[in-house]
């Protein structure tokens, strides 16, 4: 059989677009069954027992985060122990546990009559691990995913870094890493037990996932367990849930529904 | 057919030689960039989109108003628009490439891009743009090429072809709706934040696409023998000039909105762009330079007179052209991230190797619209001469 060049173009192309697109055919039709094939059973992430159902929250005392010193260690445990990048310039910076003062952290809920004391308080910042959140409804390759436990995670080697989550977390809580982060870290103070990211990806506060797979807190809620208590929202007997009965709590942004799971206790 | 495109007068070569260098500068920022990472732009945490993500919302209202030629011709038989169709179509292949050239040197990490399709996520509007984009390349290339091939040969364009015609007129609607969407669907962004969105992407892209079709066509018909008719010229001037009146309307749609409610959400980012916010007002030149082109433009285009005169067509086209690039190319990203979450102002200024960047990408479309148009004018030109 002869073919001519713009025949054998044809078919190359075809076939290059059939070959890109099978894999992804696969996934939509089926989806997941494809990852287990790939990775065995044994790679899969172990589900909850559905009868203990855990949807992790955090409960922030802001009059307790106003002692000397407290927001301070709590923002140096996590940024050791996540290798968080330091740029030295508020563009290129990478952020997951910082504060800010009330009018920032509540922006339009400004209230001018308030006490001077609250205006001085810092209010702790971090992902909201959202019930409904918006970064997840638009990341196109699903690196960022909320867990069965709530936690809104992220896979590094997944993000494409288009940022479409950024300009969907109406918080603030996504950061860029806009050159390597590895330069912009101590090497003399790595955590070997996390990863470090490489330029070009998404990454946030992750709630401590690898901490909570060891039994162990969040770093944050360690350092200050005087300020911050971490724990299960769905059991109404937990730590926080017996918290938020008795004290009266605000978070941020509900008018757009996301239905954050950090509790500011006022 | 491509082989039409290597023989030219010098003008030709020099313009090419022209695009190539600015192709090459650009080249070596975006390798530059690749290197050290996105850092080199003025891009940050707060502006997480800049220029790049601008052009590319700008460039697929272009693409998409390729339509504006099809459906008088194939829906209403509007023969005039004949032997213009696949300028509009090229056109179209080209502001389509540039797009996702747009979007290439924009992600963090280019060599994954593919994860948009193995791992395909029904619940993210940039899949489905990414799925609508490039099947409208796809329809594009499908149409212009063959049409193109049929008249080379005097033959009649092929029938197999016009499924595909008809398919492109929703699906050019489609890539700006979508597009759009990625914006209008964001909660906490309130410049984005509207059901006009979609409808004022297309607005204006069937005011700035058409009017770039006619200053390509009028700059044709200078420097080749292929005349593409002074009635078609003038309809297409009608159908920029009442685009331009819609999307001139819904903006004042928003203004209203935003004022009259009173919500400072909605009114910050607007007095940002227009008047300016707390001292920053970087984007408030561009505005009032974009808003009297506006104007000029629709109005030049409303006198017959004046419209008739080619000089005048030309000048309102560009002011068209240059306003609604401005309103989406520049404005529209940068105004939905000002005030940030945290109702601070951070603004945003394009370094050079980023504005080298994006000229080079603009080269890269202006090149190819120049070869396939080349082709296309030898093949008209050929016709006329038989």
């Amino acid at each position: 059989m002869s073919m001519n060049r713009r025949q054998f173009i044809k078919i190359a192309g075809l076939s290059t677009l059939f070959g890109v697109a099978g894999k992804g055919a696969f996934e939509f039709l089926s989806p997941g069954v494809l990852d287990a094939a790939e990775h065995g059973h044994g790679a899969q992430v172990p589900e909850e027992p559905a009868e203990k159902a855990i949807r992790w929250g955090m409960t922030i005392d802001v009059e307790k985060c106003g002692e000397p010193g407290v927001v301070d260690k709590c923002i140096k445990a996590c940024h050791s122990t996540h290798n968080i990048p330091d740029f030295g310039n508020s563009k290129n910076q990478v952020k997951w546990l910082w504060q800010d003062d009330y009018e920032h952290t509540f922006a339009g809920n400004e209230n001018s009559y308030m006490d001077d004391h609250v205006k001085e308080l810092p209010f702790l910042c971090l992902c909201n691990h959202c019930d409904e959140p918006p970064c997840v409804r638009v990341c196109p390759t699903k690196a960022t995913f909320k867990r069965s436990d709530g936690i809104v995670a992220m896979d590094y080697h997944r993000c494409i870094g288009c940022r479409f989550c950024m300009a969907a977390c109406p918080y603030g809580s996504r950061s860029f890493n806009w050159f390597d982060p590895r330069n912009a870290l101590n090497e003399k103070e790595y955590n070997m037990e996390f990863p470090t990211r490489m330029r070009g990806v998404v990454e946030k506060c992750n709630f401590c996932v690898e901490r909570l797979a060891k039994n162990q807190l969040p770093a944050c809620v360690e350092a200050a367990p005087e300020a911050l208590a971490f724990g299960n929202l769905a059991d109404p007997d937990s730590n926080v849930r017996q918290i938020l009965r008795k004290r009266s709590s605000m978070r941020r942004k509900l008018e757009l529904g996301t239905k954050p799971s950090v509790f500011y206790l006022v | 057919m491509i082989e039409k495109a290597l023989k030219g007068e010098p003008r030709y070569y020099m313009w090419l030689v022209f695009l190539l260098g600015i192709i090459g500068v650009g080249m070596g920022c975006w390798f530059y960039q690749l290197h050290k990472g996105l850092g080199i732009t003025g891009m940050g945490r707060d502006i997480s989109w800049g220029v790049y993500i601008a052009q590319f919302t700008y460039l697929v209202g272009v693409a998409a108003s390729a339509v504006m030629i099809v459906i008088p011709l194939y829906l209403h038989n509007y023969k005039k628009y004949g032997k213009l169709v696949v300028f509009g179509e090229f056109l179209a292949i080209a502001a389509v490439t540039m797009c996702m050239l747009f979007i290439v040197v924009d992600v963090g990490q280019p060599q994954r891009m593919l994860n948009v399709l193995l791992h395909p996520t029904l619940n993210s509007i940039l899949f489905y743009d990414m799925i609508v984009l490039c099947g409208y390349l796809v329809i594009n290339v499908i149409v212009g090429y063959n049409c193109l091939l049929a008249d080379a040969s005097h033959r009649p364009h092929p029938g197999w072809v016009t499924p595909f015609i008809y398919l492109s007129i929703p699906w050019a609607v489609s890539i700006h709706t979508v597009t759009a969407f990625l914006y209008a669907g964001l909660p906490g962004r309130h410049l984005w934040l509207t059901a006009v969105m979609a409808p004022r992407f297309l607005a204006s892209a069937f005011a700035s696409g058409p009017a770039l079709l006619i200053i390509v066509l009028l700059i044709i018909s200078r420097v080749s023998k292929f005349d593409p008719g002074r009635e078609a010229v003038q309809t297409i001037a009608k159908t920029v000039c009442y685009a331009m009146i819609v999307n001139l309307f819904l903006v004042g749609m928003e203004i209203f909105t935003a004022f009259y409610s009173n919500i400072p959400g909605h009114m910050h980012p607007l007095q940002y762009l227009f008047v300016g916010l707390h001292g920053h007002g970087k984007i408030v030149a561009w505005m009032w330079t974009a808003a009297p082109f506006a104007f000029i433009g629709v109005i030049l285009l409303l006198i017959p007179a004046a419209r008739r005169h080619h000089g005048i067509l030309a000048f309102a086209c560009a002011s068209i052209f240059l306003a609604c690039w401005i309103d989406k190319g520049v404005a529209l990203v940068i105004g939905g991230f000002i005030p940030n979450p945290f109702d601070r102002i951070v603004e945003y200024s394009a370094t050079f190797p980023e504005i080298s960047i994006t000229l080079a990408i603009w080269a890269i479309g202006a090149l190819i619209l120049t070869v396939l148009h080349k082709v296309a004018i030898t093949v008209r030109e050929e016709q006329a001469s038989t």
